[in-house]
């Protein structure tokens, strides 16, 4: 009886010592929690989640301090990936922040002024000019995230919807299956 | 195919069609199997019939599913045949009824219905009834013309469905234990394999009757082979495997252990070979793994047989390697066109 | 005798070629418009350089090339520009693209052309010819054949023509190949002068025995060293990376070229007005289609870029029972989104179909893993697994297991015994990856203004705090400095007094 527990414990201090090594000799440095969300999150920077940008919603998320149902720009995909990266369950969207369709910005270049107040305003430098001078959107930049059309004076700015074309056209999820009949 | 989209044309090929094309190969098996063991495993395989495809139309209205296209695929009846052909004829009906019903609703539909199962579903069906009633699944028929008594058809159903025996007839009396099992037991009594093989229940090859029943499902199997239904890699390479593995122990000890084919024609390997093992959502879907997955499965079968404690090791090697599978099919990705690598390695 | 190999996979399906090969190539009448589209190859689309009610002459030049990847369109017959706006197009999707629409005036005028002995130009100068003239492979992928041409790092052995045409219902290669062979071989010359190749294989599928005897009659006559090679019939043999194999026994490596193995390849029909554009100056306006399927007289005409695809199948007379028209062939082919789309360089053959023809799509059942589809995979890929992880649209596994290596010919979608449109969900993940891609681009490129955008706020405000305190300490140094200079002076007229 004393044998079988002297070896049993001993097999036990053995486990546990060569685990408790491999746990500290081959730990691998990854990523910190908030890099790998702030990877997953859209980077519009728009701040519908309530934070200033998606590095400090990352942030916030990551210290359990925001739900992770918050972001209109990632859409539902980006709701299940946070879901996956934390291991919780994902959370539908609420009745505040519901997804909107893409859209990119356009100034009308007969009404602008030059004050400056968007380029201030767009969190990626996605606006070119300068005071007096003539502003532009450059279009491949805009993120979409409307943080330009309030600080404009004159209202010249407005949210252009990104319709589909034959360039940006893709295939829709083949719906044959015979278990989508019912 | 969809008439919307390309390809337009297809190949007039459809899965009821091959799975009725494997019903049909069974068809030399179970006649021969008539001829020795008289018609009662036709009741079993009607009862069979009967209860998958009920048991199929039962789940497929709790699954919400289509019922009638799913029931036209065969898939239900292939498993209701191979079951009733792996289960004694002169079984209980309630025995027959109960397998069937377990093995299309928690062994098909549970996992996810057709083409989602990850076991064979006739093979667990088997392992669940071996393992619950291993007295009604050790009782087989006599072949015709031993020495035995041998009930006429109406008696044999009389059994089957109420269970009651005519006056003085004792189960014993009627049925047997299969060659396998007679060996083995024999075996452990210390007999040599010479003495034994000259039981009358032996004939020249395997078991009396039961030899020639493999032998029609062979032909079964070659129909099968000829027609591109299945192929070649996962038969050739199991009996290769069970014939090597036998021939090795019967050179070493030939008064302990049987011929190769012995093997080969009692039991359910050439069953299991053709029919069993090749069940396309249950096996590998890459060649090498199809070649290792049997190799294994034959490997399995022998070791069973001879050392296990169940008389027949096909159905549990199969299930054993069910579960090796993924992994088989992970490890052995054929060269992609182009690709250095296999075809699920990142990298060229 | 060339040794030939052969690539894994690959089907037999009925080839329904004979019904349209009992006729000669006819040409087309004018129809009563014509439509061309300013995005007819693959790249950019050609810049429109004519106004709407400009007059056109047969061959003028409408749209100018746009960047590295492009070609030129032409106006293919002469008359008035009556529009330049977005009409629907031969695509799946059934959305719009910029053309030009183009009232013929009867009298097909030319606009002056020149003849050239090719020889007297410089391989860079053939390609500009051939840029400015609207030349593309013909073989549906239209890419510009000026691009393909480029003498790049890699040295170009051995030029492959490709006259395989591996596609049921399809023989407009055929017909070509049987009456215009020695103009394919000219054409040939020219691609091999420029590309200095050292070998011509010319590979044409043992189903078409007159096309193979006329290009062996043709290339008898030639200078250069020619080959006709006699491939098996077996589909996708056509495919350019399976037809290098069975040639040469190569394999192009995935995601690259076949230039970087020495091989390229081009389709006989871009051969073809390869010469046309060169010996004769004449762009590519016209190229020959097969009509069949459904209607009454199958055959291969020569029709104009832009002609109607409706008016050209009145040619050949649609019979009762019509439901559509599929431009290309019944494997890779499309439906058209419209009977009145255009014809353009990439329609090698229309099939107007029946129920007959093609019967309605079988429910599909679930995939029971029996594995058919990979045995004919050309590529020889996992079929059933790339169609799980589509399905599950697990777009990261379905990557690692080669999808993009796929070629969609579609063998898979044809033996699948549970009728599973099985190339509809690779089409579907390739385009999801792809557009996810992009997204995670312009995700990480707007992370990186962001940063940069803080980083430049933060730097500006040091900036000025650094001034600031600059300042500060400057006005400090400066009162303490008037300071002492007060106290000395102080002190000195202290001094003084004392």
């Amino acid at each position: 009886m004393l044998n079988a527990l002297l070896v049993m414990a001993g097999v036990a201090i053995v486990l546990g010592a060569i685990l408790g090594y491999s746990a500290i000799k081959f730990r691998v440095e990854g990523n910190p929690l908030v890099d790998k969300i702030d990877a997953v999150l859209p980077q519009t920077q728009c701040g519908q989640c309530g934070f200033p940008g998606c590095k400090p919603y990352a942030t916030a998320i990551a210290a359990g301090e925001a739900e992770i149902n918050k972001c209109p720009p990632g859409g539902e995909e980006g709701i299940q990936k946070l879901a996956e990266l934390l291991g919780v369950d994902p959370v539908p969207f609420g009745v505040e922040t519901r997804p909107r369709d893409k859209s990119v910005a356009y100034i009308d270049e007969s009404t602008c002024i030059g004050c400056t107040l968007c380029i201030q305003a767009c969190p990626v430098d996605a606006i070119v000019g300068a005071a007096k001078q003539m502003h532009t959107i450059i279009a491949a930049e805009c993120t979409g995230c409307e943080l330009c059309v309030a600080p404009c004076p004159v209202d010249c700015i407005e949210m252009q919807l990104i319709t589909e074309k034959i360039s940006n056209w893709k295939w829709r999820y083949p719906v044959y299956s015979m278990d989508m009949v019912q | 195919m969809s008439v919307n989209f390309s390809p337009f044309i297809s190949k007039p090929d459809t899965v009821a069609r091959i799975m009725l094309k494997v019903l049909i190969a069974l068809l030399p098996g179970i006649a021969i199997y008539v001829w020795y063991f008289g018609p009662a495993i036709l009741v079993s395989i009607f009862l069979a019939s009967i209860t998958a495809l009920i048991t199929e139309a039962l789940m497929l209205k709790l699954r919400s599913r289509p019922i009638t296209q799913y029931l036209k695929d065969n898939s239900a009846l292939l498993t209701g045949w191979l079951l009733a052909l792996s289960i004694p004829p002169l079984a209980p009906w309630w025995l027959v009824v109960a397998g069937t019903a377990f093995s299309i609703s928690v062994a098909k539909h549970l996992y996810g219905g057709l083409g989602n199962n990850l076991f064979n579903p006739a093979m667990v069906g088997f392992a669940v009834l071996i393992v619950s009633f291993p007295v009604q699944m050790t009782h087989w028929l006599t072949p015709q013309g031993l020495d035995q008594i041998n009930l006429d058809f109406m008696a044999q159903m009389e059994y089957m469905f109420f269970g009651v025996l005519p006056h003085n007839v004792t189960l014993d009396a009627i049925t047997m234990a299969t060659p396998l099992d007679t060996l083995k037991t024999h075996l452990h009594l210390d007999k040599h394999v010479k003495e034994i093989l000259n039981m009358p229940i032996y004939g020249s090859l395997a078991g009396r009757g039961s030899e020639m029943v493999s032998l029609g499902f062979l032909i079964g199997g070659l129909y099968l082979l000829v027609n591109r239904i299945i192929n070649w890699h996962i038969p050739i390479a199991y009996l290769c495997t069970l014939f090597i593995t036998a021939g090795i122990f019967h050179l070493a000890d030939p008064d302990h252990y049987v011929t190769p084919l012995f093997h080969w024609f009692s039991g359910a390997a050439i069953i299991g070979a053709f029919f069993i093992l090749t069940d396309p959502v249950s096996s590998p879907t890459t060649v090498k793994g199809r070649i290792i997955f049997a190799m294994m499965a034959g490997v399995i079968t022998y070791l069973i047989r001879v050392f296990g404690s169940f008389p027949d090791g096909t159905a549990f090697a199969t299930l054993l390697m069910n579960i090796c599978v993924p992994l088989i099919v992970l490890y052995t990705q054929p060269k992609v066109f182009g690709k250095k690598i296999k075809a699920n390695k990142k990298g060229a | 005798m060339r040794t030939l190999y052969k690539f894994h996979g690959g089907i037999r399906p009925q080839s329904n070629k004979s019904q349209s090969t009992q006729n000669g190539i006819v040409r087309t009448t004018l129809p009563s418009h014509l439509v061309i589209p300013f995005q007819q190859h693959a790249g950019e689309a050609a810049k429109p350089i004519v106004q709407v009610g400009e007059y056109v002459l047969k061959g003028q030049l409408i749209g100018i090339p746009e960047g590295f990847i492009s070609s030129a369109i032409h106006a293919p017959t002469s008359g008035i520009i009556a529009a330049l706006e977005a009409q629907i197009i031969a695509h799946p999707s059934g959305l719009t693209d910029l053309c030009a629409t183009l009232l013929p005036d009867g009298k097909d005028e030319w606009i002056t052309h020149e003849k050239t002995e090719y020889l007297s130009n410089t391989p860079e100068q053939l390609r500009q010819k051939l840029r400015m003239a609207g030349v593309v492979g013909q073989g549906g992928a239209t890419f510009p054949s000026d691009v393909k041409l480029k003498l790049g790092m890699h040295k170009v052995k051995t030029l492959i023509l490709n006259g395989a045409e591996c596609e049921p219902y399809i023989t407009c290669d055929d017909m070509l190949m049987r009456e215009r062979a020695s103009e394919i071989v000219r054409g040939a010359e020219i691609l091999c002068f420029i590309l200095a190749a050292e070998e011509v294989i010319i590979a044409i599928e043992d189903n078409k025995p007159e096309a193979i005897t006329a290009m062996r009659t043709a290339v008898s006559g030639s200078s250069k060293v020619f080959e006709v090679v006699e491939i098996p019939t077996i589909y996708p043999g056509g495919g350019v990376k399976q037809l290098i194999k069975v040639l040469t026994d190569l394999e192009v490596p995935s995601g690259k070229l076949p230039a970087e193995i020495g091989v390229q390849c081009f389709n006989v029909a871009t051969a073809h007005s390869a010469w046309r554009a060169i010996a004769y100056g004449e762009p590519l306006l016209s190229r020959i289609v097969t009509v069949t399927g459904n209607v009454r007289r199958p055959q291969n005409f020569e029709a104009l870029i832009g002609t109607p695809i409706n008016e050209l199948v009145a040619h050949a007379e649609e019979l009762p029972g019509a439901n559509g028209y599929i431009m290309g062939g019944p494997m890779m082919g499309m439906r058209l989104p419209s009977k009145s789309v255009p014809l353009v360089k990439a329609s090698n053959c229309i099939i107007v179909s029946s129920e007959k023809l093609f019967p309605p799509a079988l429910p599909a059942l679930p995939c029971i893993r029996c594995t058919r589809c990979s045995e004919v995979c050309p590529v020889n890929l996992q079929p059933q697994d790339l169609y799980w992880f589509a399905k599950a649209k697990e777009f990261g596994k379905a990557q690692t297991f080669s999808l993009f290596d796929c070629i969609e010919c579609g063998a898979c979608s044809y033996v699948c015994p549970s009728h599973i449109p099985l190339v509809q969900y690779y089409r579907f993940a390739k385009s999801e990856i792809r557009v996810r891609t992009q997204e995670k681009h312009s995700a990480d490129r707007a992370r990186e203004r962001h940063e940069f955008r803080e980083y430049r706020i933060e730097r500006e405000k040091q900036e000025k705090a650094e001034k600031l305190a600059a300042k500060e300490k400057a006005a400090l140094a400066a009162k303490e400095l008037e300071a002492k200079s007060t106290e000395s002076v102080q002190h000195e007229a202290e001094l003084h007094k004392e």
